[in-house]
């Protein structure tokens, strides 16, 4: 597995296991902003989100603005 | 300081809360009702002559060299079975007794070789001070019949049985039923013939049930049963109590010296983890202290291919500083990272995570914790809000139910096990706790002698989230649920969200039996005693963690404990029963790369500016990689120097392949340990490290309870651990002048608000205190979130089944999953170097007979075992402990290289490997892989050492 292809790989795993939060892609975003390192959040964002579960993919639109904006 | 042996009180203290107060030899003592006349004495500071009793068993009355006279009495009863009892009148001394005892004495001498002076238990043995306390000068008997020249026997490698010298005063056999609960001895014959056989006559100790914990040695008054040390080196001088480094229990010792040497390591009977009792590992396996393969020199190299040069401690960490900067300046600070065990001290680990933040620059530090019990952390926190068990181990005396899951206690955590097993096995008649074991394998607890599992639920690993979503499915809909504590104590809203996920009928047991391979029927049985008893407790301990679903499993415990009201008290509470000696403390010392000690996140401006503030440097507020994103990022090439202090990563982590890819990749690794380790293979730098006898700290064990580490004697390589982490910080410029440890705990309790009250000062008068200890807790916490959680509101969160990946098909039709032994320690660096080899020389592959049969495999068989990353050989077990479809192996030798074929699954959360669940395929070998051989080439041309400089 590459390094892209095992983060598609947990953003979509994460996002399974946070599937019944009352807002899934919220808690996505808020999971990957505290456990992933710069390098890593640079690469997903990066990314052209293939791969990713619709839910994964929005979390990872939703941070990628904040941090952007932020 | 002159040796003292610990005192003994006789019989074991009575919980009685009434009072008696009795007048002995003229003294008048007031005791708790219960207590025997000889500890009443000997708590005011008489001690009666005694043989058969001893405080850690229950009195058995045999030996009659206890006996007194008691006013208005008649006759001479013995004092360690007579209550004490308000007004009595007892003397102990009197002619009558003298002449009785002596009497009683002479009898025993008769048939006691008198060897006294070349006997290794000269000095410290009861029947000769016995013989000294009742005057006996002279034996009347002469030559007759005797037990003397009977055969020894000395296959334990630790201790040695002598049958000739034994008074049968079943002391031994009583230790080993009531306080490890084995049951291993029993006494053959009767009167003049009895002597104790380890199981069947036939057999000697090393072959039967015999465990090695050495209670029976230590309840042995006389010679009998004798450590094989004592024997070589002699009688101890001196002793310090210092806290074994194992396992998570956390039991404290004596090491009992003579001079710079250790003779042996006695239980500590103040010891509140192991209150006297210990196992094999920390009683006897600390031979690798002195093991002639540790590594005792610094040495360095300029490529993983060259031999090791030797060199002075001041080149190799002036050398590592500059590798360091070199990389921090051509590759960016992010370049760099730590790894800390949990088999350091926590002053150790705060260093290691402090030079990563303060020196490196970023957050990069990790810890083994990691691949254990990282979810535990995550889970509790978001659910109780603290990372970390809620009780002590006293409780489990007060449980009526435990739930025990994906733990395997007798071998993982063997003090505690034999804690548990004595509350289960009940006592004077009251019924014990019962017990519902979950896990895939028919672990020792589910049967053992006079304990048997009230259920036993082998679900197919993988599926505990599943398991325990029916168990809440049951207790919600069958209104087992305590409302009123939900109420009170958690949030009703995301109750009623959870209770109605929970409820839905495909989470029932029936819809679930297909995927979770656990009768239905069993499971709701399981569910209502659970809920339906006073007081349940929960114990789990990897085969929980380990998994896709770690977090999420620890996550449905906690929802479990809330839903039936069992958390803030005595008796109940969520349990994590931790591997390695101080996995709690790695978390607590800020070893995770998102959060500073105390698990405060790292993005938290507030206490991100506390230690700025301290430390003088600014802080990058971004977390940090964990272990795998730092060998997935030395494969890419950005991540290229790692300092590795007490972990093993090559060994432990799975997916070996991954990792020694990522480790070749770096250009600087340095590897701080005792051995010349796995990882060292892929080394440029080698820092000798110091062992748990050579050096001060305090280690936190499972029950969240901070104890002493005191140095016994120098170390070897010359530093302790902490001094090396620190000159290396100065290397690299840091300004650090700990001069002890004690210092660096003031740093952590100065930093850390739940370790405000914690200090060297403060444990030396404790001898341990359980965080939080701060004002609100000036003693320390040994129940948590009694009043009130700590978060607030407890909180339930819906944990879905989400299958694991890792899927069983035609090539892999199998499940591995994996585990440990009692008798070996997590990868067995330290215990493959010890004689507890004797008990487990190689790891095993278990098999169920069914499976083995369609292979045509046969136990001792070589077999291959093979998974989509890789394959390795080891011997087959074939054995129904397991269920057909599920094999089972450790991982404590490295020629076996189980994580060769471990997946690259982890927890969702955390990452913690899924090494529980791997789909395997078994077949007949005649051999080695070839991986094995190569790696074994690999390790031998890369551990070679040239003592001096090439010309
Ligand atoms: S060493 Fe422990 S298990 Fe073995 S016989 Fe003695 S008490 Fe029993
Ligand atoms: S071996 Fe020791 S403890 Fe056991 S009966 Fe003999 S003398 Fe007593
Ligand atoms: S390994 Fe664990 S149970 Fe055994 S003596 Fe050490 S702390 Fe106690
Ligand atoms: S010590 Fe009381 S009868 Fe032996």
């Amino acid at each position: 597995m590459t390094t892209i292809e095992r983060l598609v790989y947990m953003a979509n795993q994460i996002a399974a296991n946070l599937a019944t939060d009352e807002d899934p892609a919220g808690a996505v975003a808020e999971h990957i902003a505290l456990f992933w390192d710069p390098r890593m959040k640079k690469l997903i964002f990066d990314h052209d989100s293939g791969g990713l579960s619709p839910v994964a993919a929005a979390a990872i639109h939703q941070l990628a603005q904040k941090q952007n904006g932020g | 300081m002159t040796y003292q042996p610990q005192s003994d009180f006789g019989t074991p203290a009575s919980k009685s809360e009434q009072l008696a107060t009795l007048t002995i030899d003229g003294r008048i003592v007031t005791v708790p009702s219960g207590t025997s006349v000889m500890r009443a004495a000997a708590m005011n500071g008489t001690s009666i002559p005694k043989l058969c009793a001893t405080d850690s068993v229950n009195s058995f009355g045999s030996c009659r060299l206890c006996l007194i006279e008691i006013d208005g009495r008649k006759g001479t009863p013995a004092s360690c079975t007579t209550p004490a009892e308000d007004g009595m009148i007892v003397h102990t001394q009197t002619p009558r007794l003298a002449k009785l005892r002596k009497g009683v004495m002479e009898l025993y001498i008769s048939d006691h070789p008198l060897d006294c002076l070349t006997c290794g238990a000269n000095g410290d043995c009861e029947l000769q001070d016995q013989a000294g306390a009742v005057g006996l000068r002279d034996v009347r008997y002469g030559e007759g019949a005797n037990h003397l020249g009977q055969a020894k026997d000395h296959s334990n490698p630790y201790f040695d049985y002598d049958p000739s010298k034994c008074i049968a005063c079943s002391r031994c056999i009583r230790a080993c039923d009531e306080v490890q609960g084995t049951l291993a001895l029993t006494m053959d014959g009767r009167g003049f013939a009895s002597h104790i056989s380890a199981g069947l006559a036939s057999e000697n100790f090393l072959s039967s049930e015999c465990v090695s914990c050495g209670a029976c040695v230590q309840a042995c008054p006389t010679a009998t049963l004798i450590e094989k040390k004592v024997v070589e080196i002699g009688t101890p001088e001196r002793s310090v109590v210092t806290t074994c480094a194992y396992c998570g229990v956390g039991c404290t010792f004596r090491a009992e010296m003579r001079g710079e040497q250790l003779v042996r390591m006695v239980p500590n009977k103040e010891g509140k983890a192991n209150r006297g009792h210990s196992c094999v590992k920390g009683r006897f396996a600390w031979g690798y202290a002195q093991h002639r393969e540790r590594i005792l020199k610094p040495m360095i190299r300029a490529a993983i291919s060259d031999p090791w040069r030797e060199v002075e401690w001041e080149e190799a960490l002036s050398y590592a500083a500059s590798e360091l900067k070199r990389i921090a300046d051509k590759y960016g600070k992010q370049a760099l990272g730590g790894i800390t065990s949990s088999r350091c001290t926590n002053e150790e680990t705060f260093l290691v995570q402090k030079l990563v933040r303060a020196g490196f620059g970023n957050n990069n530090v990790d810890t083994c914790a990691r691949v254990c019990h990282s979810p535990t952390g995550y889970g509790l926190k978001t659910t109780f809000g603290t990372s970390a068990g809620t009780q002590d181990f006293d409780s489990v005396e007060d449980s009526d139910v435990i739930l025990l899951i994906g733990a395997n206690p007798t071998d993982g955590h063997p003090v505690f096990a034999s804690r548990m097993k004595r509350r289960l096995r009940g006592k004077n008649g009251n019924d014990g706790a019962k017990l519902i074991v979950v896990d895939p394998r028919r672990i020792d607890m589910v049967r053992t002698p006079h304990i048997e599992a009230d259920h036993h639920l082998p679900l197919r690993p993988g599926t505990n989230v599943a398991v325990l979503t029916a168990m809440a499915h049951v207790i919600v809909t069958e209104g087992l649920a305590d409302e009123a504590f939900i109420r009170e104590r958690c949030d009703w809203d995301e109750y009623c969200h959870w209770a109605e996920f929970v409820s839905d009928k495909r989470h029932a047991p029936e819809t679930l039996e297909p995927v979770t391979m656990v009768p239905a029927a069993d499971l709701r049985a399981a569910a209502r005693l659970f809920a339906t008893r006073p007081n349940g407790a929960i114990y789990y301990g990897l085969g929980v963690t380990e998994h896709s679903q770690g977090s999420s499993t620890v996550m449905a415990i906690a929802n479990l404990a809330m839903a039936t009201g069992n958390i803030g008290r005595r008796g109940v509470g969520v349990n994590p029963l931790r591997g390695q000696n101080n996995v709690q403390g790695a978390c607590d010392m800020g070893s995770f790369p998102h959060e500073l000690p105390g698990y405060r996140h790292i993005s938290d401006a507030a206490t991100r500016s506390l230690f700025e503030a301290d430390w003088g440097v600014p802080l990058d507020p971004e977390p940090g990689l964990r272990i795998p994103n730092m060998l997935d990022a030395a494969v890419d090439g950005v991540f290229k120097a790692l300092y590795c202090q007490g972990e093993d990563i090559l060994q432990s982590d799975p997916n070996t392949q991954h990792v020694s890819a990522g480790l070749a990749a770096m250009e600087c690794v340095i590897v701080h340990d005792l051995f010349l380790n796995e990882t060292a293979n892929y080394a440029h730098i080698f820092l000798p490290g110091s062992t748990f006898l050579e050096k001060n700290g305090t280690f936190t064990n499972a029950e969240r309870r901070i104890q002493p580490v005191r140095k016994v004697m120098s170390p070897m390589n010359g530093l302790e651990d902490w001094e090396v982490t620190q000159r290396l910080a100065q290397a690299m410029g840091l300004d650090w002048n700990y001069r002890h440890p004690s210092e660096i705990m003031d740093e952590i309790a100065r930093l850390t608000p739940t370790f405000a009250g914690v200090s060297f000062a403060r444990l030396d008068q404790e001898g341990s205190l359980q965080w939080p200890v701060n004002d609100a807790a000036p003693d320390g916490s040994p129940i948590m979130h009694v009043d009130g959680f700590v978060r607030g509101k407890g909180k339930f969160v819906v944990t879905d089944y989400v299958p694991t990946d890792e899927k069983t098909g035609p090539r892999f039709p199998l499940l591995l999953t994996t585990g440990r032994i009692l008798s070996h320690y997590n990868v067995g660096a330290q215990t493959r170097r010890t004689e507890n080899v004797a008990w487990h020389p190689e790891d095993l592959l278990e098999i169920h007979p069914n499976d083995a049969e369609d292979r045509g495999i046969k136990s001792g068989d070589w077999v291959k075992l093979a998974s989509r990353s890789g394959e390795t050989t080891l011997r087959a077990a074939v054995t129904d402990r397991v269920a057909p479809g599920v094999v089972y192996t450790t991982f404590h030798h490295p020629a076996t290289q189980a994580n060769v074929v471990t997946s690259d699954y982890s927890d969702w959360a955390t990452n913690c490997p899924e090494y529980k669940v791997t789909a395997v395929q078994i077949s007949a070998s005649n051999g080695p892989t070839d991986w094995q051989e190569s790696y074994e080439s690999q390790a031998a041309s890369s551990r070679r050492i040239i003592a001096v400089p090439a010309e």
